[in-house]
């Protein structure tokens, strides 16, 4: 399986090696980093190509990393029932910038685009109909971005009074339990309690 | 136009008629669960379908950044919570290939057995309740009790009918006791006359092959630009199965049929589902076979930092007491690096993309169900057929809203 990827490592720096800014090898997966701009490009030619014949559209998704100047990772998987190979592209997106949509390419980047936007806020032009697509009707904000608190911002009941369900904004009767697994013998940045006196000492 | 407005034509004395617009579910019995379609209708045509999801949404990919690799685990029995075991396999795969565990030889077999286990729940889900959709009472109710037999080895394999959390990272939780495995195996023996008996009841009815045949049919093409796995891949006459093509765990040992179908349509999936049970009641007699001989004997958990260590040593030693203190606390660390692990599910290809940052949380996990993609080319698919058919083509689909909408 790895010579294959080998192979088509090749075979993208010879063809295509201005859409494709780098690519590595690692748990017998390949995974190339291209740009926004090449994105359709890339993706056209690894369907169309007889030697790589990508037809599959796997899955869609993004990562949020909030310390990114582009924050984004639009992530790509493509399967070739054919080849029997697998591949995974990345791009990297600011929170500004606009997604090529591929639907044209793969009609079924339709749902995952739509969920990427929903989730991530990410916006992609050309998709014919970028809807939410999992959240509530009328919902706001991006939840799988990493500043969304897991709880929401909104929570739902059944009024009695008015005969219909009410949205209010979140209490908890208990604070969200979010554990704290770091040693503080090794890795924790922050100040122990009683640590504050070290520094009054000297 | 207003509804009840009456606008004829002056010149040809004609009516215009408009489409019809009905909200199918999301408490329809045919939705299995709480889909949505919003139909437009022309006569009994369907012009146009819809699909709103979310209705099931849960969050959790997003519970999931919060909470340890183990923690997650559960998680996976309540995605496609007809199958639970197929799901953790994926998770665990994932999680053992970044941190390179070797799983023993025995736990993979158990894996084997309850995976085929778990396809066999779902298709009998599937088969029958498809026939009750189009009409027929009889077939789930003996369905069913199949099922339940095999939820009663769930139950006794891990404790739990359906959120078993019993795949574990590094091997499975718990050894069989050989009494379970004698009457899995009994089991097996009998299965196939049940299946028999399902046969007679619909595969040469008149009214289900009326209401299949010839309905939702998939060419190659449309296979490759809905990006479709498992049955529905298949059924059109494609010999892909991830267990043959990229084999996991062992299924490399294994020697098992793939069945595939002609015509691409309800009916040629219908019948792949019949074959694929038989082929996994055969794959569950050769793990049972190979679990009795001296090679399958052994542990069923890699021993290590992922896996707890033994009762009988955590009695005695105080770095075992410490290790299942900090596992279950803690938990264990994922070095970095990021992993697409896809397993074939019954209804296809379930994988998940994750992503750690060498913490004992993932990073990003997204889970990729099979159902997504298959429900989404609902419009395309049920274009042009009646308003019956739709509820023909969603059972064929085979969609579980707790994947689809995670």
């Amino acid at each position: 399986m790895s010579t294959d990827l080998h192979d088509i490592t090749a075979q993208l720096d010879a063809r295509m090696s201005d859409a494709v800014v780098g690519h590595e090898i690692a748990f017998g997966e390949l995974t190339v980093t291209t740009t926004l701009s090449h994105l359709p490009v890339l993706v056209r030619w690894l369907q169309s190509d007889e030697s790589m014949k990508f037809s599959t559209l796997v899955d869609i998704t993004a990562v949020d990393y909030p310390g990114r100047a582009d924050r984004f990772e639009v992530v790509y998987h493509f399967l070739s029932m054919y080849r029997n190979h697998r591949i995974r592209l990345k791009v990297m997106a600011g929170e500004d910038d606009i997604v090529p949509s591929i639907t044209g390419i793969h009609a079924s980047a339709n749902w995952f685009e739509r969920e990427v936007f929903d989730m991530f806020g990410i916006l992609f032009s050309g998709h014919p109909d970028l809807r939410r697509l999992l959240t509530d009707y009328g919902f706001r904000g991006h939840p799988l971005r990493k500043d969304f608190p897991t709880t929401g911002y909104t929570e739902v009941r059944y009024d009695e009074a008015l005969k219909r369900v009410v949205y209010e904004p979140v209490s908890l009767v208990q604070e969200y339990r979010q554990f704290d697994f770091m040693s503080p013998w090794e890795g924790a940045d922050y100040v122990l309690p009683g640590d504050e006196k070290k520094e009054a000492a000297t | 136009m207003m509804d009840g407005s009456y606008t004829p034509d002056t010149l040809t004395q004609e009516q215009r008629i408009r489409n019809f617009n009905i909200n199918f579910g999301p408490q329809h019995p045919a939705a299995h669960g709480v889909l949505r379609l919003v139909l437009e209708l022309d006569g009994e045509i369907v012009e146009r379908c819809d699909p709103h999801i979310g209705l099931l949404h849960r969050g959790t990919e997003k519970l999931m950044e919060s909470r340890t690799y183990l923690q997650n685990l559960p998680y996976f029995d309540r995605l496609d919570y007809v199958a639970p075991m197929n799901q953790e396999h994926a998770w665990c795969l994932a999680i053992e290939r970044l941190t390179e565990v070797e799983v023993p030889r025995r736990a993979q077999l158990i894996r084997v057995l309850y995976s085929e286990i778990g396809r066999i729940l779902s298709h009998l889900l599937n088969v029958t309740t498809q026939a009750m959709d189009v009409g027929a009472l009889t077939p789930p109710l003996w369905g069913f009790e199949e099922r339940e037999k095999l939820m009663i080895f769930y139950e006794r394999a891990c404790g739990a009918r359906l959120h078993a959390a019993y795949f574990r990272p590094g091997g499975v939780h718990q050894d069989l006791p050989p009494a379970l495995i004698d009457d899995i195996e009994e089991w097996a023996h009998a299965f196939p006359k049940v299946l028999d008996d399902i046969d007679t009841l619909l595969t040469e009815n008149r009214i289900f092959k009326q209401r299949n045949a010839d309905i939702g049919i998939i060419s190659e093409q449309e296979i490759l630009d809905w990006g479709y796995s498992g049955v529905m891949v298949r059924g059109s006459g494609l010999a892909w199965d991830l267990r043959r093509a990229q084999p996991y765990e062992c299924y490399d040992e294994f020697d098992f049929k793939i069945p595939v179908g002609k015509n691409g349509d309800c009916y040629d999936r219908y019948l792949c589902r019949m074959q694929e049970m038989r082929e996994s009641t055969s794959i569950m007699l050769q793990a049972i076979e190979k679990l009795r001989a001296p090679e399958g004997q052994g542990d069923v958990l890699a021993r290590g930092k992922l896996t707890p260590p033994s009762r009988s040593d955590m009695k005695t030693s105080m770095e075992s007491l410490i290790h299942h203190f900090k596992l279950y606390t803690e938990g264990f660390h994922v070095p970095a690096g990021e992993v697409y692990a896809a397993v074939e599910a019954p209804k296809g290809e379930f994988g998940v993309y994750l992503v750690a940052d060498g913490t004992n949380k993932p990073y990003r996990a997204k889970l990729r169900a099979p159902g997504f993609l298959h429900l989404q080319s609902m419009d395309h698919v049920a274009k042009g057929h009646q308003l019956a058919d739709v509820a023909a083509i969603i059972g064929t689909m085979d969609v579980v809203f707790g994947e689809i909408d995670r």
